[in-house]
């Protein structure tokens, strides 16, 4: 049960000192934000770190901020700071809708957004999210600076583009202006439980809608074709109808032990009407309260 | 030997429990005989004061190396100084290098609940902290609740609802409740359940829990 496999742990107390630890030991560094994911990989063995850099030493990052028309939100802010952020409550609030249902009130005083989508699991909540919202990752290492799109982010179940050397800032988040949205997310039971699929919608101004999926590939994916269907167009019964069709087309559900592939695709024609629906009436400023479950 | 101080028990309990199971099977030698079979795959404290990177005299997380190191943790308002290794998480420090045992260890993966404490005033699951991580920070363990006259209210609920049947969920249990009950002295049903949501209860007790709560707060449920 205990952790099998001994590493360093160092603290730095500046971003420079934690990139310096990062460039010396490549690969075989591992970054610890809130722990809710590494520390089980540790005490599984799925990763054995010659050494492990703890970000919490470094001031700022915890920051949750308005930068001209960009929130940022920092490597260290956790899910139940995004929760609690009037500003993300204001500009993002199917951001803070999503922060609500991710597992447990203990593992959300932890676990970090950044951490979630650096651990790239295909159920990230914060995937799908970044990727309506159109968010970038910052990424830092001593060789300089990088904002990746959340879109060129993942490249497979627990992968993504950061390299050995890189540390990840925070993310970047463009203010979308009014818009409505929805997130919804399948579980198994309320609370503490893994997406077993997710439907996420956008409307922003002049009818452009930005649609994500979760659990249903082997990353979180934005649904291109039923953006391109809605495009511009006034959603309507018949409209929303269409979209639902082209859900199949867009996902890739498989069976595992959360549920079978099946009933995934089923739900998520159900996830898909009620999202494009709800986020229409948000928009309108009626519909259910955010954080208002829609299954 | 202990390098605890002051002493590794809690301070006395509110309640004046005489025996307590644990006391018990140590009574019995059981215990001892259990801590055998289970190795700990980190050091306890006195194989880590034989070692050769054991730790220099000053606490401080300026230490490196894989091996043990000297850290001061605030539990329960008290200083307790102890040696662990980087990989020893935070439950571990208080379950076997402080004998703090009302943690509980039910997954080690942050899925039950068992092991929650309070990390500046917030639940977290102690499986998923390392105790380095913990340096700085004031935890409050069950043990700490439990002698807190402004908790006597909740701990009372429990024992009057009979909320336990094997008692193993309810450390973290109330711990969770004590978080919500801070963040909101007059929680919902709904607010509870949430608040709640991720502490298992094997035996199914928590309408008995939540009903608990619902008392120890005035807002309604069985008395
Ligand atoms: S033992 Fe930590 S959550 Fe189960
Ligand atoms: S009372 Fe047995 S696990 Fe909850």
């Amino acid at each position: 049960m205990a952790i099998a496999h001994p590493f360093l742990y160092e603290k730095p107390g500046t971003v420079k000192q934690a990139l310096q630890l990062l460039a010396q030991h490549g690969a075989g560094a591992r970054v610890l934000a809130g722990g809710t994911d590494l520390v089980g990989q540790l005490v599984d063995g799925l990763v054995r770190p010659e050494i492990v850099v703890d970000l919490k030493g470094v001031p700022d990052l915890q920051e949750i901020r308005m930068e001209k028309d960009v929130i940022h939100i920092g490597a260290l802010a956790t899910f139940t700071d995004i929760m609690e952020s009037p500003l993300i409550r204001k500009k993002l609030p199917v951001m803070a809708e999503m922060t609500e249902w991710v597992a447990s009130r203990g593992v959300r005083n932890r676990g970090t957004m950044v951490g979630n989508i650096c651990s790239a699991v295909p159920c990230c909540d914060s995937g799908p999210i970044l990727l309506v919202y159109g968010g970038k990752v910052l990424v830092k290492s001593a060789r300089g600076q990088r904002a990746v799109p959340i879109a060129q982010w993942f490249t497979g179940p627990r992968r993504t583009v950061l390299a050995p050397g890189e540390l990840v800032l925070g993310v970047r988040v463009p203010d979308p202006g009014k818009h409505g949205g929805a997130f919804v997310k399948m579980r198994r039971y309320k609370g503490e439980d893994l997406a077993q699929a997710s439907v996420t919608a956008l409307l922003l101004a002049g009818n452009q809608w930005r649609i994500a999926f979760g659990s249903v590939a082997p990353t979180p994916i934005a649904g291109k074709r039923v953006e391109k269907l809605l495009h511009g167009k006034r959603l309507t019964p018949a409209l929303v109808e269409e979209a639902v069709a082209l859900t199949d087309q867009e996902t890739a559900p498989i069976t595992d032990i959360r549920s079978t592939r099946e009933y995934r695709a089923h739900m998520l024609r159900v996830m898909m009407r009620r999202a494009l629906e709800a986020a229409a009436s948000r928009k309108a400023g009626r519909g259910p309260a955010y954080g208002t479950e829609l299954i | 030997m202990s390098e605890t101080t002051p002493p590794q028990e809690p301070s006395a309990p509110r309640r004046s429990i005489r025996t307590t199971r644990r006391d018990f099977l140590r009574g019995m030698g059981l215990a001892a005989g259990a801590a055998t079979m289970l190795p700990s795959l980190s050091a306890p404290a006195d194989e880590a004061e034989a070692t050769p990177d054991a730790a220099p005299a000053t606490p401080g997380l300026r230490e490196t190396g894989r091996g043990p190191r000297k850290i001061e943790l605030r539990i329960n308002g008290q200083t307790h100084s102890l040696t662990v290794e980087p990989r020893t998480t935070l439950l571990e420090a208080l379950r076997e290098h402080l004998q703090l045992t009302g943690a509980k260890n039910g997954c080690d993966r942050g899925a039950c609940g068992a092991c929650s404490v309070l990390l500046d005033g917030e639940a977290v699951q102690s499986c998923l902290l390392l105790a380095v991580e913990a340096v700085g920070k004031e935890v409050t363990t069950i043990e700490g609740i439990a002698a807190d006259s402004r908790y006597a209210r909740l701990v009372d609920a429990f024992c009057a609802h009979d909320a336990a049947q094997c008692g193993f969920c309810i450390p973290g249990m109330v711990v969770g409740s004590a978080a919500l009950l801070n963040r909101n002295p007059h929680p919902s049903a709904a607010d509870i359940r949430e608040g709640l949501a991720g502490h298992l209860c094997r035996c199914a007790t928590h309408p008995k829990i939540i009903a608990a709560v619902q008392a120890a707060t005035g807002t309604g449920g069985p008395t």
